[in-house]
C-alpha cells in the first residue's frame, strides 16, 4: 500500500477541496506534531492530517481515503496509552478535536449529546449544575476526548461500581469505513437489531469514526465518603479489599498503591500519605446518605481488622482531592524516581492479587528492574509501572521483558492483557497469547463486515490482518424481497 | 424404517440426534431433526456436519420464546441446548460465574445465593435458559440498577455456523482486549452462532428490600411520579408501572440495601409518591412478568425517560380508540414498557394499534417491537418496525453465516 507523492498530492487536493485548505496539514514539520499518541515510544509521521469541522466533513475525508485506497487513523486528544492512534505512514490521520461542541444536555432524559472531540470532564462540568455527571473517569479525564473514550472503551477508578464507557454510551453516529454516516442506538434503550453499538464501543477505531455520541448521565450522589488506609504490606491491603467485597459492599472505588508508588507520589505531589506505609488503600463509597453511613462504618472496621495502622477519613472535598491527588498523579510521578518507565495495564481475578504481586516482586528482583504497583484493587486491574534507565545498556530490553512477563502472569491467572488502555499497536502481539487463532478470526469477521478493505486503523488490535475476500454471496440465493420480510415462505 | 443418510451423518457427528416430533417447531415451522449436544465440542461437530449437509439450524433452550420473532424461512435441525447445563465455575471472591448456556436462569440462585451473591437478571418467563435470555436479550425491573445482559455478560463461547468454536471477553469484569462479541450475540436470536457458555459478573445479594407502591387513576400520572422518584436521591433498584386494561395504574419503587438505609429510603419514597403510598417486603403480583400469556400479542415499547408519561398516556388512549384491552407494564425508570393484548384480538385492529404505537414511539425517539403474536396477527404486521443500521447488520450476518442457515428470517429485516 505504498503511496506515491503524486497520489498523496492528489488526495491532499481532494481533501482541501472537501473540507477547506486550513483543515488539511501536509507540511512535514507540522505533521511531526502528530507522530505519536500518549504512548510516545512508537512514532510514525502521518502522510496527511485532516481536521474535519463536523460529521459531514469527517465522512468526506473517509470517502476520499476510500476512493484513493488510503488508510486512515482516527485521533481524539491523543492521550491513549496503547498506540491506538499511532498514525499510518502512508495514511491520513483524522483528528476529531475540532468537533468539540456539547450539542444537548437533557437532564430529564438523563442524556447528553456531544461531539467526539468534547473532553470527558467537560460533560460533567456541563451537567453537574443539573445534578448529574458523566461517570467514566479515566485518569486523563481533564484532557481525553469522548471520541477516544468510545474507541478504547475507557474505564477509570470508579468503574468498579459504575461500569465502563460501553455502559454509558447509548448512541453514536459514526462514519463507517465506507464513508457512510450511520446512527446506532439513541436516546431510548434497546434499539431493535444487532447491538452494533456494543460492538463498536472499544473497537479502537477499526470499525469507523464516531462523530456524535449520546451518553448516559448519572445522578450526582447524595453522599460521598472516602477513607485512606495505610498498611504495612500489600497482602494486608489486599486482604482488606477481599473482606470488603465479601461483606457485600460495592464501593465506588478501591485503589491500592505500593511503597514504591507512594514514594513517587510523595516526591511529585507531596500528598502526605502515612509515613512507613507498605501499601495504601483509598476506598470511596457513594450513594444515598443512610446507605453510605452504614457501609462506611463497616469498611472502616474491616480495614482495622486487616491491620490498617492508620485510617484517615476525608472531612471535605479538599481532603478527598488530596487523597486522590497521589493516586491520580502516580503514572507521571514515577518520572521523579526513574528516568524512564513503562505503564503496564493488565487484569487478574482479584483474588489472585497476593500471588501475582509476589511473582512481580520476584521478576523485579531477578531482572534488577524496579516495579511500582498502582491498581484498581476492586476489579483486579493492575497498573505496574516498570522503571528503567534507557541510558544504561540493556535496561530497556530487560524492562520490556519484565513488562511482557507481567502480562503473561495475567493470562496465566485467567485475566486480560488490557483492562482499559486498549490493545492498539502495543499489545497486538500479545493477542494470540490470550485468544486462539479461531477467536481472532471470528472477531475479524466483524471487521470484514465493516471494513472489507482494511482501511480503518490497520495494524491495530490484531497481529495478523484477515483477508476478507469478496463479500460472500448466498449459495441458496434467497430472494431480496424474501429477506426483507416482504414475502414469507410459510 | 427407511434409511435416512442425513440423520446418519448427523449421528456420526455426535450421537445425540433424533427425528423431530410434532412439538419440535419454531414459531410454527416444523423441523426434521433435533440434536441435544452435551458440550461445546459436540455442538461444534454437529454444526460442522449441518454446514456440510446444508441444513438450516435454529437453536432452542427452554423453548419459552419459540413464538417470538418470525418463523424461520427454512428449518431442518433444532439444536437443543437443554443438555448443555451446569455451573462451570463460581469464583465468589471475584464476583463472577461461568455457566453453560442450557442452564435454567431460575436455577442459578441455588448455586449463587449460598455465597450471598446473585446474577442480577430477572427472568420474565419461568423456565428460560441462560442462553435464551442472552439470545433474546430479556431482562426485568432490576435492569434500572444492574443493567441488562449486555452489562452483565463478560465472556462468551460461541460455535459459528461453520462449526468453528470461538471465545470473546473472559472471566474478569474489566477487559478491553479484542472485540466484544458477547454484545454482538446478545439479542441476535441465534442468527450469528450458538452460545454454549457465558461468563457473568455477579452482585452481592442485598440485605433488605422494600417495595413502595401507589395506585393512581391515570397511567400517565404514574409515569410522572416515576420522573419525580428518578430526580430524588433514592437510587432505586427498579421503578415499575403496572397498568392492566380497565384498571387503575400502580407505580412501584424497589429499594434495596442495608436495613437502616432501606427504612430511611422507603420513608422518603412514600413521601414522594403521596399520602396513600404503601410499602411491602414482597413484590406486587405480576412483578418481573410480561403482561401477556402464551398465545397473546406481546409488545415492547421504548422511549426516552422524559417521554414515558406521554407513552403511557398515548398507548392507553390508542388502545381505547381501537377498542382493545391493552395491558401495560414495565420499567418507567429506564424507558421500556411491555404491552399485552389477548391473542384472539382482531388482527386488523391490532395492526392499527401497532401503527399508532409506532407513531408515538417514533415521535419520542423510541421503538415499538412486536415480540410475539399469533400467526394471523403476525402475518399482518411488521414485527420489528424501522431498524437503524440495518444494512450494516446484513453485512455482519453475511460474514458470520454466509449461507443464511442459522434461523434465517427470524430476525430484523429478514436476517
Amino acid at each position: 500500500m505504498s503511496t506515491t507523492t503524486t497520489d498523496l498530492d492528489a488526495l491532499a487536493a481532494t481533501l482541501r477541496a472537501a473540507i477547506g485548505a486550513d483543515r488539511v496539514i501536509s507540511d512535514r514539520q507540522q505533521l511531526r506534531t502528530y507522530e505519536c499518541d500518549g504512548l510516545a515510544q512508537y512514532k510514525v509521521i502521518p502522510a496527511l492530517v485532516a481536521l474535519p469541522a463536523d460529521a459531514e466533513q469527517c465522512a468526506a475525508v473517509v470517502r476520499a481515503c476510500v476512493a484513493a485506497g488510503t488508510p486512515f487513523v482516527a485521533r481524539g486528544s491523543g492521550t491513549g496509552l496503547s498506540g491506538g492512534a499511532l498514525p499510518h505512514a502512508d495514511g491520513v490521520l483524522v483528528v476529531t478535536s475540532q468537533m468539540r461542541d456539547i450539542l444537548e444536555v437533557a437532564p430529564d432524559d438523563e442524556r447528553a449529546v456531544v461531539q467526539p472531540g468534547v473532553i470527558n470532564l467537560a460533560i460533567t462540568r456541563a451537567t453537574s449544575p443539573y445534578g448529574y455527571y458523566y461517570a467514566p473517569d479515566p485518569s486523563s479525564q481533564q484532557i481525553c476526548s469522548i471520541g477516544g473514550n468510545v474507541a478504547e472503551n475507557s474505564g477509570g477508578a470508579h468503574c468498579l461500581k459504575y461500569g465502563f464507557t460501553t455502559n454509558h454510551v447509548l448512541g453514536v453516529e459514526l462514519v463507517t469505513p465506507d464513508g457512510d454516516r450511520v446512527r446506532l442506538g439513541g436516546r431510548a434503550p434497546d434499539a431493535p437489531g444487532y447491538d452494533l453499538l456494543g460492538a463498536f464501543v472499544g473497537s479502537e477505531g477499526t470499525l469507523g469514526i464516531a462523530t456524535e455520541v449520546t451518553v448516559r448521565l448519572t445522578r450526582l450522589p447524595e453522599s460521598v465518603r472516602t477513607l485512606l488506609a495505610a498498611f504495612e504490606t500489600t497482602d494486608q491491603a489486599g486482604a482488606a479489599t477481599s473482606a470488603i467485597i465479601a461483606a457485600g459492599v460495592v464501593p465506588a472505588a478501591v485503589e491500592m498503591m505500593d511503597a514504591l508508588a507512594i514514594e513517587a507520589a510523595e516526591a511529585a505531589v507531596h500528598c502526605g500519605y502515612p509515613p512507613g506505609a507498605g501499601a495504601v488503600l483509598i476506598v470511596e463509597l457513594d450513594g444515598p446518605e443512610p446507605e453510605v453511613a452504614a457501609q462506611f462504618a463497616q469498611v472502616e472496621s474491616l480495614c482495622r481488622e486487616n491491620r490498617a495502622f492508620e485510617i484517615r477519613i476525608a472531612a471535605d472535598d479538599a481532603e478527598r482531592a488530596l487523597f486522590w491527588k497521589g493516586r491520580k498523579s502516580a503514572f507521571a510521578a514515577v518520572g521523579r524516581i526513574s528516568p524512564d518507565y513503562i505503564v503496564q495495564d493488565g487484569v487478574i481475578p482479584r483474588t489472585a492479587l497476593p500471588e501475582v504481586l509476589r511473582r512481580i516482586g520476584e521478576l523485579s528482583a531477578e531482572r534488577g528492574i524496579r516495579v511500582a504497583n498502582v491498581f484498581h484493587a476492586g476489579d483486579g486491574n493492575l497498573h505496574p509501572l516498570v522503571l528503567f534507565d534507557a541510558a544504561v545498556d540493556g535496561e530497556t530490553v530487560r524492562a520490556e521483558e519484565v513488562s511482557g512477563a507481567i502480562l503473561d502472569l495475567c493470562i496465566t491467572h485467567g485475566g486480560s492483557i488490557t483492562g482499559e488502555h486498549g490493545v492498539g499497536m502495543d499489545k497486538a502481539k500479545y493477542m494470540p497469547r490470550m485468544f486462539t487463532d479461531d477467536d481472532l478470526d471470528t472477531m475479524q469477521l466483524l471487521r470484514c463486515a465493516f471494513d472489507p478493505d482494511g482501511l480503518a486503523n490497520p495494524g491495530k488490535v490484531f497481529p495478523t490482518p484477515r483477508l476478507c475476500g469478496e463479500v460472500p454471496g448466498r449459495r441458496k440465493g434467497v430472494h431480496p424481497a424474501q429477506e426483507a420480510g416482504l414475502a414469507e415462505v410459510f | 424404517m427407511p434409511a435416512d443418510p442425513t440423520l446418519d451423518q448427523l449421528r456420526a457427528a455426535a450421537d445425540v440426534v433424533r427425528t423431530a416430533g410434532q412439538h419440535d417447531t419454531m414459531a410454527g415451522a416444523p423441523a426434521r431433526y433435533v440434536a441435544a449436544p452435551r458440550d461445546t465440542g459436540q455442538a461444534a461437530h454437529l454444526l460442522r456436519a449441518a454446514a456440510a449437509l446444508d441444513l438450516a439450524v435454529t437453536f432452542r433452550g427452554g423453548g419459552t420464546k419459540q413464538d417470538w420473532g418470525s418463523p424461520p424461512r427454512r428449518l431442518d435441525l433444532i439444536l437443543d441446548t437443554t443438555a448443555l447445563t451446569g455451573v462451570v465455575e463460581h469464583a465468589a471472591g471475584d464476583l463472577i460465574t461461568v455457566v453453560r448456556a442450557g442452564t435454567r436462569l431460575d436455577e442459578l440462585p441455588a448455586t449463587l445465593a449460598g455465597a450471598g451473591q446473585q446474577l442480577a437478571l430477572d427472568a420474565p418467563l419461568p423456565g428460560g435458559t441462560v442462553g435464551g435470555a442472552v439470545a433474546t436479550n430479556t431482562s426485568g425491573p432490576r435492569r434500572m440498577l444492574y443493567g441488562t445482559v449486555r452489562d452483565l455478560l463478560i465472556g462468551v463461547t460461541l460455535v459459528r455456523a461453520d462449526g468453528v468454536v470461538a471465545h470473546a471477553g473472559g472471566k474478569v469484569v474489566k477487559n478491553v482486549a479484542g472485540y466484544d462479541l458477547g454484545k454482538l450475540v446478545t439479542g441476535a436470536y441465534g442468527t450469528l452462532g450458538l452460545i454454549t457458555e457465558c461468563a457473568f459478573r455477579l452482585h452481592p445479594l442485598p440485605a433488605t428490600a422494600a417495595y413502595v407502591s401507589r395506585t393512581v387513576d391515570d397511567p400517565a400520572e404514574a409515569g410522572r411520579l416515576a420522573g419525580t422518584v428518578r430526580a430524588a436521591q433514592l437510587v432505586p433498584t427498579a421503578l415499575e408501572v403496572d397498568a392492566p386494561a380497565g384498571e387503575r395504574a400502580t407505580i412501584t419503587v424497589l429499594l434495596e440495601g442495608t436495613p437502616a438505609g432501606v427504612t430511611a429510603r422507603a420513608a422518603a419514597a412514600r413521601r414522594l409518591l403521596g399520602a396513600d403510598a404503601t410499602d411491602a417486603d414482597q413484590p406486587p403480583e405480576g412483578w418481573a412478568r410480561y403482561p401477556w400469556r402464551d398465545g397473546d400479542v406481546g409488545l415492547k415499547l421504548t422511549a426516552p425517560l422524559s417521554g414515558v408519561p406521554r407513552l403511557l398516556g398515548d398507548a392507553r388512549a390508542a388502545a381505547d380508540r381501537h377498542d382493545l384491552p391493552l395491558a401495560l407494564r414495565g420499567s418507567a425508570g429506564v424507558g421500556v414498557l411491555h404491552a399485552g393484548l389477548p391473542g384472539a384480538s382482531d388482527p386488523q385492529r391490532v395492526a392499527g394499534l401497532v401503527d399508532a404505537l409506532r407513531a408515538t414511539t417514533a415521535a419520542l425517539g423510541g421503538h415499538t417491537v412486536v415480540l410475539t403474536a399469533p400467526a394471523p396477527v403476525r402475518d399482518r404486521i411488521d414485527l420489528w418496525g424501522p431498524v437503524p443500521g440495518l444494512e450494516l447488520m446484513r453485512r455482519v450476518k453475511r460474514r458470520f453465516d454466509p449461507d443464511a442457515r442459522l434461523a434465517p428470517g427470524r430476525f430484523v429485516g429478514g436476517i
